[in-house]
């Protein structure tokens, strides 16, 4: 049952123009960044030699732009997931839905893997892009999988912050922007945590960027994987309650 | 028509705030029944249905579909329900036959019984030119029709209808109120409506709701006996003396109703008409109209509602 609501959540997501567009732009911006992340290797490499412990083609080229793509994601994920439940509560198809035979837990969970399924088609094709530079190098495909796995937990992170953020409201609009809001402010809540004791450590520990960079660096972090995971299912079960409050709720 | 209970509400109230919508509402319908469920607007019709069909939670009291509890076990007792809520809940951007498949999909049918039951409904509603069509593009009785089709694609038990008729043409809405009495020969279904000539047509059983709280849960039958005649008006070119009209068996009062014009009323048991045409013709009062007065199923929503004083 959780499929057939991710598979409609999906094939609409591609019937309308937003997802290709995106798909489009992403590929777009994406390929110029890694262009120009082969361009600062091939102006270093000769000099690479020399140095003890270079860092290699993956640490030089793939690390940065999968980092590079966490950024995009930040800035689509509010977008991809703002009509997941608002545009459904707009059009009333939410009714559909709740007369099913389908728990709220899955009709959450159904629409989350549908968004989620958009996203890891746009991170495959990211990551054609650092796998293409096989032609004429090698790559550390473990520090390569790393990070395409940090990629991967933090766009769950997003999608799951995004879906909540679409029950709050019938308005899209609204949805991504208070998505876009919480988002950053996960993003950049290390700034204000640095240099401040205990009390700022515990603040920036918070920031979603932190747990990525280990992932780039190709340290498999079991505290940052929790991490990731400990925020998708929080806010996945908060719009399991919220979708439940419209049952109850006055 | 074996008239097993499919749908049991038990002192159901439903608060916003502290304003009751809907307050201690309790009926039964079995299978085999048409429910038309009557009110003036914002008298609780919708909740009740959004209630039925487990949209909405009740406040208090019970509800139960098909012997499951739609508290307890919603997933067991939303098997059995189809419901068209007031704006029929379409994904625009899905063909109507992508659409019924979808929702048939939801209701766990797969293969060749999700590509029947589409065909099935479809037949049902009249939608075989306009499966390729995107629900989105189609007339509103269109859509309306892929919104019952939705209802009934996974042959449920109990029907909820809320203003199945609105938007369309006189035409497919007797369509669609053959195919609510085809239904209601095999299911239960409820359907509300503020169109009184429809209850008629397409019902078994009304309930008149007001203010939250049902005033009325009556057969057709029962209300047709209620509303039978028990006045007639009568007009002559010479009138009579009242007097002589009332001393015409079965008369009870007699009313004038301008110089030539009154009304009788009787004893319904007896029906006076035959005796006074020949009285009138053998006095040569010059009969010329005489008609049963029925009281309107309009008239006694207007009673029951209370709606007449603050119209």
């Amino acid at each position: 049952m959780m499929f057939v609501i991710a598979r409609r959540e999906l094939r609409s997501l591609f019937l309308s123009p937003l997802a290709w567009m995106i798909l489009a732009i992403v590929q777009l911006i994406m390929g110029f960044l890694f262009l120009s992340h082969v361009n600062i290797f091939l102006s270093v490499a000769p000099k690479l030699p020399l140095i003890h412990d270079a860092p290699g083609l993956t640490g030089l080229v793939a690390a940065p732009t999968l980092g590079n793509a966490a950024v995009l994601m930040l800035l689509i994920a509010p977008i991809m997931t703002m009509r997941v439940v608002a545009e459904e509560r707009r059009n009333h198809t939410l009714t559909l839905l709740y007369t099913a035979p389908v728990s709220r837990l899955t009709i959450v969970l159904g629409k989350y893997l549908g968004i989620l399924s958009f996203f890891l088609i746009l991170i495959a094709l990211i990551v054609l892009m650092p796998l293409s530079l096989l032609v004429g190098g090698h790559l550390d495909f473990g520090m390569l999988a790393c990070g395409v796995l940090g990629l991967i937990l933090l766009v769950m992170a997003f999608a799951a912050v995004g879906v909540f953020m679409s029950t709050l409201t019938s308005h899209p609009t609204l949805a991504a922007i208070s998505t876009f809001g919480v988002l950053f402010l996960f993003w950049i809540i290390d700034w204000a945590g640095r240099g401040h004791g205990a009390g700022g450590a515990a603040v920036a520990y918070l920031s979603a960027l932190n747990h990525y960079e280990p992932f780039l660096r190709g340290l498999f972090d079991t505290s940052a994987l929790a991490y990731y995971l400990i925020v998708t299912a929080a806010f996945l079960g908060l719009g399991v309650r919220r979708l439940d409050a419209d049952r109850v709720g006055a | 028509m074996n008239g097993q209970v499919l749908v049991e509400v038990e002192g159901v109230s439903r608060f916003y705030g502290k304003t009751a919508a809907v307050a201690d509402v309790s009926f039964l319908i079995r299978r085999g029944e048409v429910l038309g469920f009557l009110g003036p607007n914002g008298a609780g019709k919708t909740t009740t249905m959004q209630m039925l069909s487990g949209n909405l939670a009740p406040s208090r009291g019970r509800v139960s579909i098909a012997g499951c509890d739609l508290l307890e076990n919603p997933t067991r007792a939303k098997r059995h329900i189809g419901y068209l809520p007031e704006n029929p809940p379409l994904y625009r951007e899905l063909t109507v036959d992508e659409f019924l498949d979808f929702c048939a999909a939801l209701h766990g049918l797969s293969g060749k019984d999700r590509k029947a039951a589409r065909e099935r409904a479809k037949t049902r509603c009249g939608l075989t030119e306009v499966g390729r069509r995107l629900t989105g593009h189609l007339s509103k009785g269109y859509q309306q029709r892929t919104g019952l089709a939705q209802a009934i694609i996974h042959n449920p038990d109990v029907i909820i209808l809320d203003e199945p008729t609105v938007g369309l043409d006189p035409i497919q809405m007797r369509e669609i109120r053959s195919l609510i009495r085809e239904l209601g020969r095999e299911h239960a279904v409820i359907l509300s409506t503020h169109i009184l000539p429809e209850v008629r047509a397409s019902c078994d059983r009304v309930q008149i709701i007001n203010r939250g709280r049902l005033v009325l849960n009556e057969s057709i039958q029962d209300l047709d006996r209620r509303m039978q005649s028990s006045v007639l008006a009568v007009t002559f070119r010479r009138p009579p003396a009242p007097e002589a009209l009332a001393a015409l068996p079965g008369v009870g009062a007699v009313t004038a109703e301008g110089e030539t014009r009154f009304k009788l009323f009787h004893d319904p048991a007896a029906d006076p008409t035959e005796a006074l045409i020949k009285l009138a013709t053998d006095k040569e009062w010059g009969i010329y109209e005489i008609s049963p007065e029925r009281q309107s199923l309009e008239a006694l929503f207007v009673e029951l509602t209370g709606q007449a004083g603050e119209a």
